[in-house]
């Protein structure tokens, strides 16, 4: 099987770490060779933060770059777009509504551009936008942002649901498990 | 079993299997996870030393008393660690020792990008670089062997790539050494000249053992598929060309990057057509295949900067790029910042406002350089602000005095602060020292440090008591602040910096992001008062935003830390709601 690659960003402290965590698990599970490339350290301070995740029957390189990406899982709108050059012709985004205002929107130095999810769209780009923050608040807290995004890129993989519900039990604490199930289910089905 | 790693869970898994006694590092990225995952081993001793140098010499003691030791630093914390290191290499080892360095090419989290591989040379130490975490777990073992082996410190080299990417690992079992007596060696371990003078024929003479264990050893693989094009190259750079050419390119894949083979490298060189070198930062492996007069193409293709992959590869050897699709408005950057609630935030802004001259240091404070704060006028590495001012004050005279400080954080302060203050009360300069003590070492993700009452289990330690040091140190005007009171903030700086005689402040308050600190009710905007100043904007703040000119706050972002209700003129911020 040809490589897959999945990137997965958003701003610091969103969680992307846990679901890139949770893919892992679940790809490992399925038997798949696999490589997880995060970054740690001053970036996570409210920056843009960017994590590989990439599967197959054998992965070398540890990073994904410009053409490469099967999904792009963003946690915030913006963030989509400053990667939307590493998706592959004929990838998909799975994009979070939320915005977060970066420092120089919220000096006044720039603008938040609002269009650019529509920009991408237009040229063709299969943009699939939920709102995840949302839904994480139905299951009971926004923190599990991250996690609806999962179970809605888990929409588009073959894997048994019941692989990823037993993944998420490996990955999150015991008190935490049945609200992040529950967000795993609303992007789900979403 | 098997478990997808990261490089440094990895490296701590082959510590635990090699039989690894005890641990002691300074945190830094990307090399932090190491020593943490290490202490999770009960097996294995570990702690947080104060710096570098201390943490190589607590494994120099270890491995003197027989067992196998291992301290681990970034690239940067070589340098603090490259006194011990030096002689390291003279007196080698008793158990086995491995320092494991992780380079930042790209600069995610560091000041520079030097390349470490220069010390290993210079030392006349061995150095391994693995490829992926399966790899690092192998080679840690692999270099508890050469050390004790060899009799000589070795060095493990990462890279942000290998630390902090995740991949497959086997789990194996641990192999427990017993303690052995203690024996007395001075002509091995003293190395006063007369000792040292007999050490570094040994020296010159295990450099030649290891250069021809590099032409034999599995570190270094060949693998051979082409006669048109070879490769040389090693660690993380191997799976970009892996990614780029597969199997239809020969490779020549460095394990032990020094000292470098002769035999090897011209055998390689015979059996292809045209031998490129690829390596990121510098022209080490390069530099070797010129003096070995061996026609290699390297930087002539491949930057000195940054880190590569498999597009800058593609794009090297002029191939295709993919087709990519961008949105058309512009991108705003998105840089790191302090967090809302961060108690740095408050004391920057005072700064700010006074337009007081600051020399920085290395921590999440740096991050006060930015906009809208614009807080720093320097920072160059651990402790360097507290030498910094006095250098400036020295050369600047009374004027400059009363008009600059220098700020530095908890666990900064112990790592080479302390120093520097010594130097400020010792030599007398009427400087203005100002630490950040937010009880935590932040940046490389909380550690705890001596300031904080607590050691890497967490559990409770020796606290130093930060204003009886400076006392101690010679400074008597030590001041407490709270960085979430601006007024008392620019009183005493003012103080401070007007006083004849060198001052400390101390601005206090644990970090926003600490478990025990809870978060106050968010601050509240009231729309019918708020004018539209932007006096609040000056914070800097990622939960205050303005929209149609009227301020807003997020409140899942504010941890109400009432600062910006210090700012606002109007009353329409304010915590008494």
């Amino acid at each position: 099987m040809e490589t897959k690659n999945i990137m997965i960003v958003g701003v610091g402290g969103q969680g992307s770490l846990l679901a890139s965590k949770l893919l892992g698990a679940v790809l490992l599970e399925e038997g798949y060779d696999v490589k997880v490339s995060e970054v740690h350290g001053m970036s996570q301070r409210g920056g843009s933060v960017v994590t590989y995740v990439r599967f197959g029957d054998k992965v070398y390189s540890p990073v994904i770059t410009e053409g490469e990406a099967d999904f792009i899982v963003s946690f915030e709108r913006l963030e989509a777009a400053r990667h939307a050059a590493c998706l592959k012709q004929g990838g998909t985004i799975v994009v979070n509504s939320q915005t977060i205002d970066p420092m120089p929107v919220i000096i006044g130095a720039a603008e938040y551009p609002m269009n650019v999810l529509e920009e991408l769209k237009a040229k063709g780009v299969h943009v699939d936008e939920v709102d995840a923050l949302t839904l994480a608040l139905i299951a009971g807290n926004a923190k599990a942002t991250n996690i609806v995004l999962m179970g809605r890129l888990a929409h588009y993989f073959d894997i048994p649901y019941e692989k990823w519900t037993a993944a998420i039990a490996k990955v999150v604490k015991p008190a935490f498990l049945d609200m992040n199930i529950k967000a795993f289910d609303l992007g789900y089905k979403a | 079993m098997d478990k997808l790693m990261l490089g440094n869970e990895a490296i701590a898994r082959g510590l635990y299997e090699a039989g690894v006694k005890v641990v002691s590092s300074y945190p830094g990225t990307p090399s932090t996870e190491i020593t943490e995952y290490a202490a999770a081993y009960d097996e294995i001793y570990c702690e947080w030393a104060p710096n570098e140098k201390v943490a190589t010499e607590v494994a120099f003691g270890a491995s003197l008393r027989g067992v196998r030791s291992a301290c681990a630093m970034k690239h940067v914390g070589l340098n603090v660690a490259a006194d011990p290191l030096f002689t390291l290499s003279y007196t080698g080892v008793n158990g086995g020792l491995v320092m494991f360095v992780a380079d930042d090419p790209a600069m995610h989290s560091s000041q520079n990008e030097q390349d470490s591989r220069h010390y290993a040379i210079a030392a006349k130490v061995p150095m391994l670089e693995p490829a992926d975490s399966a790899e690092a777990k192998e080679f840690v073992k692999k270099a508890y062997e050469l050390s004790e082996e060899y009799d000589t410190p070795v060095i493990l080299r990462m890279c942000t790539r290998i630390a902090h990417a995740q991949c497959k690992v086997t789990l194996e079992e641990r192999t427990e050494k017993e303690l052995p007596p203690y024996e007395k060696q001075p002509q091995k371990f003293i190395m006063a000249p007369a000792n040292a003078i007999r050490r570094h024929p040994f020296v010159e003479e295990r450099t030649a053992k290891l250069k021809a264990l590099g032409e034999v050893t599995e570190l270094n693989k060949v693998e051979m598929n082409s006669s048109e094009m070879g490769i040389i190259c090693s660690g993380t750079v191997y799976q970009y060309v892996k990614e780029v050419f597969g199997d239809t390119v020969s490779v020549l894949k460095l394990g032990l990057i020094n000292p470098l083979p002769e035999k090897l490298f011209r055998d390689f060189a015979s059996q292809v057509k045209k031998l490129y070198v690829i390596e990121e930062l510098d022209g080490i492996l390069e530099t070797h295949l010129n003096t070995l007069g061996i026609p290699c193409v390297g930087k002539e293709m491949f930057s000195p900067m940054g880190e590569y992959n498999q597009a800058t590869i593609r794009a090297a050897f002029g191939m295709e790029k993919p087709v990519t699709v961008t949105a058309d408005s512009p991108i705003p950057v998105r840089p790191p910042i302090m967090c809302a609630g961060c108690p740095h935030r408050g004391l920057f802004y005072v700064l700010s406002k006074n337009k007081i001259t600051t020399l920085g240091d290395i921590g999440c404070y740096t991050l006060g350089s930015a906009a809208p704060l614009n807080a720093l006028d320097s920072t160059l590495c651990m402790g360097a602000s507290i030498s910094g001012i006095h250098g400036f004050n020295k050369a600047g005279g009374a004027e400059s005095e009363k008009k600059t400080v220098c700020v530095i954080g908890d666990s900064t302060f112990m790592h080479s602060g302390m120093t520097g203050l010594v130097n400020v009360a010792y030599n007398a300069s009427n400087s203005t020292v100002i630490i950040l003590d937010n009880s935590i070492t932040g940046m490389t993700g909380h550690q705890q440090n001596p300031t904080t009452g607590y050691n890497i289990k967490g559990d409770p330690a020796a606290k130093v008591d930060l204003e009886a040091l400076c006392h101690a140190i010679g400074i008597s005007r030590v001041r407490v602040v709270d960085p979430y009171d601006l007024k008392q903030c620019e009183t005493v700086i003012k103080e401070e910096m007007a006083a004849p005689e060198p001052s400390v402040i101390i601005s206090r308050r644990p970090c926003v992001l600490l478990k025990h600190v809870k978060a106050k009710p968010p601050i509240e905007v009231d729309g019918g008062k708020c004018v539209g100043c932007r006096m609040c904007m000056k914070l800097g703040c990622p939960a205050i935003s303005m929209k149609k000119g009227i301020a807003r706050i997020d409140a899942t972002l504010c941890v109400g830390c009432g600062i910006c209700t210090q700012m606002c003129r109007t009353g329409a911020m304010s915590e008494d709601r």
